[in-house]
């Protein structure tokens, strides 16, 4: 480094950052405008997604409607065990028949709403449920997550507990909510009934957002604790301006998987409470009335399906707005 | 602010920084005391000086160096001037006040071998941050970013995020919010040394000037001998187990008045030659050393 003579210091350029964020050979000297990547491309990328996606789906039906077409009416069996089912239409009735199913009423009735309707009407009840409990899931998860990012002490003492709770077997416990919650009567404050859905919901909820928000409060890097240190920025200051932002990124997929375990929840207690207006309720009633009209119980099934995709894609919606938090520091 | 007793001076309002890089450094009061300082630490297998009876003054204005090789404690030096840790014995003074108080006031801006950058804030929220945290307006946040990001040339790039940078980009925005808060005294942790040797001596040449425009004391910690010589006023030889200060070499490329005239064409005088063997010779602890031998990796 001594010896060598009169250099040109060189320009640097900008190393081009990953692909997904910026598209390359965007011009170093674009007057501050972040590089937007081609619209083309991207539009491309998510067609595809949208087109897998869709194949998926088909393949599952053509699977069952060849196996359907292809098997032995009773099945097939290894000695006394069946292991593939029937392929009556008792048994498997044929997707085209579910869903037509759903246009027409539920009963025979002549006042009776279509199907799809009454399991749509029930899908959202139940993700009405299911918010309430996430949201009381993702407080309680990211204040339990606070406490023991503060205090190491907290951590070890609650974090054995986490842990065991979700060891509980959700069954156990919901008629057992159920039956407190009947008690609680506070003024004009009356515990309904959906509240103990909703509480049993968040208590899975809470789960991964309160391991994923320790995890992601935790993240920050010594050199920006130093950094906000040496701005003499206290807890609450390094909370809001490092701590939460770096959290992001682990905080995403930890309310997704906190509001698909709300959904479980929500259908399980409504299931074990028996709670009526949800998709667990007709759940199991039009489980019950299979043997009559077997494409029938197949509704709340899509129901609950679907359910579950518009409550991670809520979230995902989430992730689109913050996806500035998702960035690393790393360039290139 | 011409007035040299400092004792228990608030920290500067964002008004009166603004016009502050035309300030004079005042010669006589010190920036940095260090008295007796030693630091141990306390390890599984037993206790390591890191640090044994430290003395050393740095002036306003000045620019120094420390340097020596891995493990002379010349980083947690910089850690304990900049109270991101405690001495074990000794006394560390930072304009006459407390490190600790130092810190508090914001007296020094200080920046690491990585730059740091928060990932999800553009270039001017990263630069605006230590302003942010310590409630200046937002009229007058913006002025001032954008004074800084055009002093270490990154106007262009404001609203650019850190990922879409360099590393000596990232470096600059870094060095930039480290000056955010028009501090008298400017702490520096190896801040090239993860950079590429083009862009490190551009740095530094970028840096005298900053540093001249600036009139801030710098303590800047380097392994790199000619890094060492080409910027500082004085530069602190180490040597570690126990980390001892070795020898103090003044340098003579024309002390700070002058500060601003060091340019590429210096690293090519004679004069920064026998400064560079004067450091070596101090860091192979006084011995001569074969002048043959410039072209090794001294980084």
């Amino acid at each position: 480094m001594t010896d060598t003579g009169g250099r040109v210091a060189s320009r640097e350029a900008p190393r081009v950052s990953r692909p997904a964020e910026t598209e390359p050979g965007v011009s170093v000297r674009s007057q501050g405008l972040a590089a937007r990547p081609a619209k083309g491309r991207r539009g491309r990328r998510t067609a595809a997604a949208w087109g897998w996606g869709l194949a998926g789906i088909l393949l599952v039906a053509l699977v069952w409607e060849t196996y359907k077409l292809l098997a032995p009416a009773d099945g097939v069996l290894i000695g006394d065990t069946r292991v593939l089912p029937r392929t009556t239409d008792l048994a498997m009735p044929h997707i085209w028949d579910m869903f037509s199913r759903l246009a027409e009423p539920v009963t025979r009735s002549p006042s009776a709403q279509p199907l799809w309707m009454v399991v749509g009407l029930a899908a959202l009840t139940t993700l009405g449920i299911a918010a309430a409990g996430w949201l009381v899931g993702v407080v309680v998860g990211i204040g339990l997550a606070l406490v023991m990012q503060r205090w190491r002490i907290a951590e070890w003492g609650l974090l054995p507990w986490i842990v065991l709770s979700q060891t509980v077997p959700l069954i156990a416990f919901a008629p057992i909510v159920k039956s407190w919650g009947s008690r609680v009567e506070i003024g004009s404050f009356e515990w309904q009934d959906w509240m103990s859905v909703a509480l049993i919901a968040s208590y899975l909820a809470f789960f991964p957002i309160a391991i994923g928000a320790l995890r992601g409060l935790e993240s920050p890097d010594r050199i920006h604790e130093e950094l906000m240190q040496s701005y003499a920025a206290g807890y609450w200051k390094t909370l809001v301006k490092l701590r939460f932002p770096a959290a992001v990124p682990y905080l995403l997929p930890a309310l997704r998987l906190g509001a698909a375990n709300a959904v479980i929840g929500a259908v399980v207690a409504e299931v074990s409470t028996g709670l009526q207006g949800g998709i667990g309720r007709i759940l199991i009633q039009f489980a019950g009335q299979a043997s009559g009209d077997p494409a029938k119980a197949w509704a709340p099934i899509f129901g609950a399906i679907l359910l579950g995709l518009v409550a991670a894609g809520s979230v995902a919606l989430l992730g689109v707005i913050l996806k500035n938090y998702r960035r690393s520091e790393e360039s290139a | 602010m011409s007035d040299a007793t400092t004792g228990s001076r608030a920290p500067r309002p964002a008004e009166t920084a603004q016009d502050a890089g035309s300030r004079a450094p005042r010669p006589a009061e010190s920036a940095v005391e260090v008295r007796g300082v030693d630091k141990v630490f306390e390890t599984r297998t037993g206790q390591v000086q890191a640090l044994d009876g430290i003395d050393l003054t740095v002036a306003a204005g000045e620019f120094v160096s420390l340097i020596g090789p891995s493990g002379c404690g010349k980083s947690t030096l910089m850690r304990l001037i900049a109270d991101l840790d405690d001495p074990t014995a000794g006394t560390l003074t930072v304009f006459g006040k407390s490190s600790r108080q130092a810190r508090l006031d914001q007296e020094y801006g200080i920046a690491f071998q990585q730059a740091g950058l928060l990932p999800w804030r553009t270039v001017a929220a990263n630069v605006a941050l230590p302003l942010e945290l310590h409630g200046v307006a937002s009229a007058d946040r913006r002025s001032r970013v954008a004074q800084l990001l055009e002093m270490v040339g990154l106007g262009d790039f404001a609203d650019r995020y850190p990922d879409q940078l360099s590393g000596g980009m990232q470096q600059r925005v870094a060095i930039a919010r480290a000056l955010a808060e028009q501090p008298r005294l400017l702490l520096m942790d190896e801040p090239f040394g993860a950079l590429d040797e083009m862009t490190r001596e551009k740095m530094q040449t970028e840096l005298v000037r900053i540093s001249a425009e600036t009139g801030a004391a710098v303590v800047f910690v380097t392994h790199s001998i000619p890094e060492a010589v080409f910027l500082s006023d004085r530069v602190v030889v180490m040597s570690p187990r126990p980390g001892r200060i070795q020898q103090i070499v003044p340098m003579r490329l024309g002390a700070d008045a002058a500060r601003a005239a060091r340019t590429e064409e210096l690293r090519e005088e004679r004069t920064f030659f026998d400064m560079v063997t004067a450091v070596r010779e101090a860091l192979h602890g006084g011995s001569p050393v074969a002048s043959g031998a410039r072209g090794v990796e001294t980084r």
